[in-house]
């Protein structure tokens, strides 16, 4: 942690190769957390939580402890499901932490348990993800047997069963309410919200919390040290440390935890501790902030912190915290198309516009880079993505179910406003846009960069 | 739809306009009923949302600024502000239509939904004018069979998933699905899991787009060559209101109309389809008369002076009436009356010796559809497996149970699809109900009828839930339903307070019943002796004063060489009693057959006349479903050659016995059941045109039915036949009491005794008048009616116990069978299944046969041989095989008055 000096939280056992093992994990401090949490009352746990104002690091970014209390009062049985289906390109830190240490993970859901009063957990593993399944069902047999899960956890009245749930391989099932929905048996499609609120009515149509795999893993560190003492690291709404993915053309692509809030992209992406710079000596073209989704960040942002608030005022977010760099070799039409692409296999089909809506889109971005672009179809590239996120604004807007949909505009909307010259290329000449573009990180000159 | 709750509305706001809306109704529905129409696909009123179309997407402000959401999803809120017409709600409405469009193949001029089509119908009100893709689009083969009855056109399809929900949440039968993701979703079957599911044409007609079509309607007509009616489907007695379409005097489709108290727009595809049997070529469309060993055309006044002559010389004791249930209310009235008021037989009965006594049906407290369903009762089924026999009301069952926590205990001697919902299915013995229901009601705890102390008293528990309902039909054709009687009387006299909804399965029955066409009883739910005088009164010189035998009685009279004019009116023993001997030998023994039908059936070849009946779509009337429900048929088309409807028919028979039935159109006939079926005071012509009764009308209209809503009792009258009409089931507030008042009011007809009514029919209490001022053909003096004919039960006897050689014969239907709509229906007779004998596993070691072997069962009637299929859904010692299913009839084993039927099975 060369930059901040920070101690790290969760990646304490990436050096060890038996990190994954009970035996190393008790001889570091292991289940500790745990003992500390069944000592208090589980309003104290949950208190414990939001002091360290622990932000979720799935993408959205809400704050844990806030998400908990959204559980209606006397509805039971409640239960909690984690999200382990990352599957975001660019983003590999949860796997990392299932594969590295399971047993913090499993920690941190039995903390979040007691906190939230269920008495079972599903944990959803993504299904490439081999390597971590077969860890996290290791860790979860050890743990049943050294007495940390199942009936009378440690002698006390808590009682929790985890279960391990395998997924099938849609990017969609990261979406939360898609995941129950395939953790029920269904196919992997997103509930509507309203009224599906999976802390209202969630898996089974009970009240369910639904948590990211790293930010579970933060509970033991903060059980262990306290909330304030998470708090002391990081700035404004966002505390402690978070893993970040950084890949593309640097020269040390890499999953670094960092001080959260203060580290800046260019920390990130430069420092030799971290990404370590462009690759060839090559200048950077644009970097995606924070996962496919994410519209794209240029040069100017560089000096942003890695602060939720900051980057979302410029029009961006943090997301999932895949960072990924694209150096000046990289033409910007055939990236947006390769990122379309993705969104528009992944749709689930469910809802019209981004079934169908995605899909026209990647058809024309494929026409385009086979050279059979037109100039309007630029003008038409927009008017589509404005029929998925209307006013194509950030946030988004959407008139699809979930947003996965608005997804899929963000690449397109960044690399046209940003790099007209090259759709000029491609189509010989740039239509009038017949819609209006309202997100703040879609700029065409660095001059107009917002919010730094 | 049953918000008890204090009324309240909520106000929101649609376009600038102030609505009221009932709390918890969808914006959709509430803009609707406003006149506010929001475009939508996926949205079905029947089936839970799932806002997957986006094209019913409005801009919504609940406070916190308008967003874009969609209107099926989203429930009123006092003070929301819904923009329908905003910049926004119609960019993004444009823009979800044109995605709909960019991979549909736009072959309207050769699709059969074009015209009728709402993709079709709100591209032309919403959508862009031209197509901005020039990609290629999704391709399929097209179309694909997916059942033998529905064709699927992926490539029109746009996915709104009401087909698949259709088929998952409605219907049970999860055989079609999405299947692979993302923009190559598609509806489709597994491999060898055809759509094989008796509903899948309802699929057919909520398909927004032309993606599923039925086979027999593909390509015959264009919406706009179609002329419609609305009718009531008489295919089985649950009584679906439907559309009938046709063109150019041809009926081609039927579909299926939204009724709240019946079918919910649902139709099965027996009834969906069996329109062509209405045109089949087979049809008869004149008489027939026997010319020694062959029957040759002849003209009416032949055939009905020859059928006249045989009924004027027979003695009246030896004339009997078979069948009734395929006719018009009017149609069974006007042969009652002819049969009991002309020639004075009382031999005479619409049931087959596979129904219940007339009494059991007519004289217990009666359930409606809705009151079975209503949230939290519980309903005991004994009872045929509804969905072979009695379909929607088993999609109406099926709800009640996945929606809104009904239990349902099933007495049955095999399982059923019903088992699959029930919270407990107790397999008894087959007879053997009587003494499983009296162990229920002593709480279980002790074996009967086969079954464990255990299951019977949890089903006993069970019944102490909620309010009870008990659905009453023939389980088995192969006993004589003694057991079923004895039960439904036990459970009357310890709990007179539970209801019974029929089960009886054919067309009119209930009707028929009504009407009189049953031994012992007159129109109008009276019995002879309550009646007679009445009717006598009324013009029905010769109603006979003892009780009359009833289908198995007159069949065995007949065989026995003591009928001498048999009369079978739609009518065909020989394919449709349970005892195939009996019903040969009687149609040997009877003297002179005359038969009225559509067609010539089996029973019909053997007749001396044959006289061509007009049938569904082709006469006006009104029919009688298994609640008592009232609601009319209507003609659409004229009948094949001279056929005329059987009200006809019997008014000529009676004019050449020297009689006037007075009886000269349909509305005539009803409006004299009005005046003198006890159970029909108050159903005016009027009334069943009035958009009161626009869901039918139970009948008797008093107080004496359901409990209406608490709000809607008015409690003005006492309880006698002729009060006042009080019917107050429907939820629209309006009392049919009220409604039949207007329509008196205005039905001012040239009757003097009409006019004095008409004074006080500005009051509520219009009905009153109608006893003492009768149409005018029959004016029965009387100023009270007959009382209405209860159940009370009888001498019940056990069936005896089976011996240990021989295995008890279970006898059920199937949805498609041999019977004549079927098999005249070409889409639907390939659907008939092979038979076979079903035995327990472990009954095939116990009886050293193979599974799949050919085995001999032999009664005492006789022997007929049928592979043997192991199946655990029968109880071991029971042996269960389809009746009217393929050959050999399992008719030949039945012995009717036997009270069960014990067969021995061998290896062949």
């Amino acid at each position: 942690m060369a930059v901040t000096d920070a101690a790290p939280i969760i990646t304490t056992r990436f050096g060890h190769d038996d990190g994954h093992t009970i035996e190393r994990y008790l001889a570091t401090g292991g289940y500790e957390g745990l003992k500390a949490a069944l000592a208090k009352s589980p309003t104290a746990v949950g208190e414990e939580v939001k002091a360290a104002s622990l932000l979720g690091r799935g993408g959205a970014g809400f704050p844990a402890g806030t998400k908990w209390g959204f559980c209606p009062p006397g509805v039971w049985p409640r239960y909690l499901v984690v999200n382990g289906d990352e599957s975001e390109p660019g983003t590999y830190k949860d796997r990392l932490l299932m594969e590295r240490d399971p047993h913090q993970l499993i920690e941190g859901v039995l903390i979040a348990c007691y906190a939230i009063g269920a008495a079972q957990a599903f944990l959803y593993v993504r299904g490439e993800m081999a390597l971590a399944q077969e860890r996290i069902a290791q860790a979860l047999n050890d743990a049943y047997a050294a007495g940390y899960i199942g009936k009378g956890i440690l002698g006390s009245d808590f009682s929790v069963d985890v279960v391990l749930h395998w997924g099938a391989g849609a990017y969609i099932v990261g979406e939360e309410t898609a995941l129950i929905e395939s953790l029920e048996g269904n196919r992997g499609m997103p509930r509507l919200k309203p009224p599906y609120f999976p802390a209202a009515k969630g898996l089974y149509m009970q009240p369910t919390v639904v948590n990211n795999v790293e930010t579970l893993s933060n509970l033991p560190w903060i059980m262990n040290n306290g909330g304030t003492r998470f708090a002391e690291l990081g700035a404004e709404t966002s505390r402690g440390t978070r893993m970040f993915a950084v890949s593309g053309h640097v020269k040390n692509p890499g999953v670094y935890e960092v001080e959260f809030g203060v580290t800046t992209f260019r920390d990130l992406i430069f420092a030799p501790v971290y990404g370590g710079g462009m690759r060839d000596g090559n200048s950077l073209k644009a970097f995606i902030p924070g996962g496919a989704s994410a519209p794209w960040f240029y040069e100017e942002h560089l000096d942003l912190p890695l602060e939720a608030g900051a980057v979302g005022k410029a029009g961006s977010m943090l997301g999932s915290g895949a960072i990924v760099v694209m150096d000046d070799t990289t033409d910007a039409v055939k990236a947006a198309w390769r990122v379309v692409r993705f969104f528009a296999r992944e749709s689930c089909g469910k809802c019209t516009p981004c079934r169908e809506g995605t899909t026209w889109l990647e058809k024309i971005m494929r026409r385009i880079v086979d050279g059979q672009g037109r100039p309007e179809d630029v003008g038409l590239l927009l008017d589509v993505c404005d029929n998925i996120s209307p006013g194509i604004a950030w946030p988004p807007k959407q008139t699809t179910i979930c947003p996965l949909g608005p997804s899929a505009v963000s690449p397109i909307a960044s690399a046209i406003v940003r790099f007209q010259d090259e759709f000029i290329a491609y189509c010989g000449g740039t239509a009038e846009s017949p819609v209006a573009i309202n997100g703040k990180a879609y700029i065409a000159k660095p001059s107009e960069v917002a919010g730094v | 739809m049953s918000d008890t709750q204090a009324p309240e509305t909520v106000v929101l706001t649609v376009n600038g306009k102030q609505i009221e809306a009932k709390p918890g109704e969808l914006v959709i529905d509430a803009a609707e009923r406003n006149g506010t129409y929001i475009p939508r696909f996926c949205y079905h009123p029947r089936m839970e949302p799932v806002g997957m179309c986006r094209m019913c997407i409005v801009e919504i402000d609940t406070g916190r600024g308008p967003a874009l959401q969609p209107a099926c999803m989203i429930p009123v809120a006092p003070d929301m502000v819904v923009d329908t017409e905003s910049e926004v709600t119609k960019k993004a409405q444009d823009g979800v239509l044109e995605f709909l469009l960019i991979n549909h193949p736009l072959d309207c001029p050769v699709c059969d939904k074009g015209g009728e089509c709402p993709l079709q119908d709100q591209t032309m009100s919403y959508g862009p004018g031209e197509s901005r893709m020039v990609e290629e689009k999704r391709h399929y083969a097209k179309p694909i069979p997916i059942s033998d009855l529905v064709a699927l056109d992926r490539e029109r399809c746009i996915l709104c998933d009401r087909c698949t929900r259709f088929a998952k949440d409605v219907a049970g039968d999860t055989l079609i699905h999405f299947q692979d993701r993302g923009n190559q979703t598609q509806v489709n079957t597994f491999p060898d899991h055809p759509f094989a599911s008796y509903f899948s044409g309802n699929t057919v007609q909520i398909c927004p787009v032309g993606a599923l079509t039925a086979s027999p309607y593909r390509f015959k007509a264009r919406p706009w060559d179609l002329d419609q009616v609305e009718s009531t489907c008489t295919t089985c007695s649950v009584g679906c209101r439907t559309l009938v379409q046709s063109s150019r005097n041809e009926v081609l489709r039927y579909q299926g109309v939204d009724v709240d108290p019946v079918n919910w727009g649902w139709l099965c595809d027996k009834g969906r389809f069996d329109f062509q049997a209405v045109n089949s070529e087979d049809r008869l469309g004149a008489p027939l008369v026997r010319n020694g060993a062959s029957l040759a055309p002849a003209g009416w006044g032949p055939a009905l002076t020859k059928a006249a002559a045989a009924l004027r010389e027979a003695d009246p004791d030896r004339i009997a009436v078979l069948g009734g249930a395929r006719l018009t209310n009017e149609s069974a009235y006007a042969w009652a009356k002819l049969a009991k008021g002309v020639i004075g037989t009382d031999h005479v009965d619409a049931q087959l010796g596979d129904g219940l006594p007339a009494e059991v049906v007519l004289g217990l407290p009666r359930a409606t559809i809705d009151q079975a369903c209503a949230p939290g009762g519980t309903v005991l089924l004994l009872g045929p497996d509804l969905k072979e026999e009695l379909p929607v009301l088993f999609l109406r069952l099926r709800h009640a149970v996945t929606h809104d926590k009904v239990a349902v205990v099933e007495l049955a001697p095999r399982r059923s699809a019903v088992s699959d919902l029930a919270t407990t299915t107790l397999l008894h013995r087959p007879g053997a109900e009587g003494e499983v229901v009296a162990a229920l009601l002593a709480g279980g705890g002790r074996e009967a009828g086969g079954i464990e102390p255990d299951a019977l008293a949890a089903a006993a528990a069970l019944l102490e839930r909620g309010p009870v309902t008990v659905v009453l039909g023939r389980s088995n054709l192969a006993d004589t339903g003694a057991g079923v009687v004895a039960a439904a009387a036990a459970i009357h006299e310890a709990h007179p307070e539970v209801r019974f909804l029929s089960a009886l399965r054919r067309g009119n029955v209930h009707g028929a019943l009504d009407m009189g066409l049953a031994p012992g009883l007159l129109p109008g739910r009276t019995t002879l002796d309550d009646g007679g005088q009445w009717f006598r009164d009324a013009g029905w010189a010769n109603v006979p004063r003892t009780r009359g035998l009833d289908a198995s009685g007159i069949l065995a009279a007949a065989a026995g060489g003591k009928v001498d004019v048999l009369v079978l009116v739609g009518a065909d023993p020989l394919a449709d009693f349970p005892d195939t001997g009996l019903a040969t030998r009687a149609l040997a023994g009877a003297r002179t057959v005359i038969a009225v039908d559509l067609f010539l059936t089996p029973s019909a070849q053997q007749a001396d006349v044959v006289l061509a009946a007009a049938g569904y779509a082709e006469v006006d009337g009104t029919t009688t479903n298994l609640e008592g429900r009232v609601s009319t048929v209507t003609r659409k088309i004229t009948p094949p050659g001279t056929a005329r409807a059987d009200w006809m028919i019997a008014a000529e028979l009676a004019r050449l016995l020297g009689a006037d039935l007075g009886l000269a159109s349909a509305e005539e006939i009803l409006a004299e059941i009005e005046a003198t079926a006890p159970s029909h005071a108050g159903l005016t012509p009027e009334l069943l045109r009035s958009h009161a009764a626009r869901d039918g009308v139970l009948v008797p209209l008093s107080v004496d039915e359901p409990a209406p809503a608490p709000e809607e009792v008015s409690s003005t009258e006492g309880a006698a036949p002729s009060g006042p009409a009080q019917e107050g089931e429907s939820d629209s507030g309006v009392t049919e009491g009220a409604a039949e008042a207007a329509v008196a009011a205005e039905a001012a007809d040239d009757s003097g005794d009409r006019q004095a009514a008409e004074a006080d029919a500005t009051t509520a209490q219009a009905a009153d008048a109608v006893g003492d001022a009768p149409e005018e053909p029959a004016a029965p003096t009387a100023p009270t009616r007959p009382v209405l004919v209860t159940f009370s039960g009888g001498a019940s006897t056990a069936a005896p116990a089976p011996d240990a050689y021989s295995l008890r014969l279970v006898a059920t239907r199937k949805l498609y069978d041999l019977g004549t709509a079927v098999q005249h229906s070409p889409s639907l007779a390939g659907l008939v299944t092979e038979n076979a004998v079903h035995l327990h596993p472990h009954d095939f070691d116990r009886l050293g046969i193979d599974a799949g072997a050919t085995v001999t069962l032999t009664a005492a009637a006789g022997s007929i041989q049928l592979p043997a299929v192991p199946d655990a859904h029968v109880p071991r010692g029971s042996a269960a095989v389809l009746a009217f299913q393929g050959s050999p009839a399992v008719g030949q084993l039945i012995s009717a008055g036997t009270a069960v039927t014990d067969v021995r099975v061998e290896r062949s």
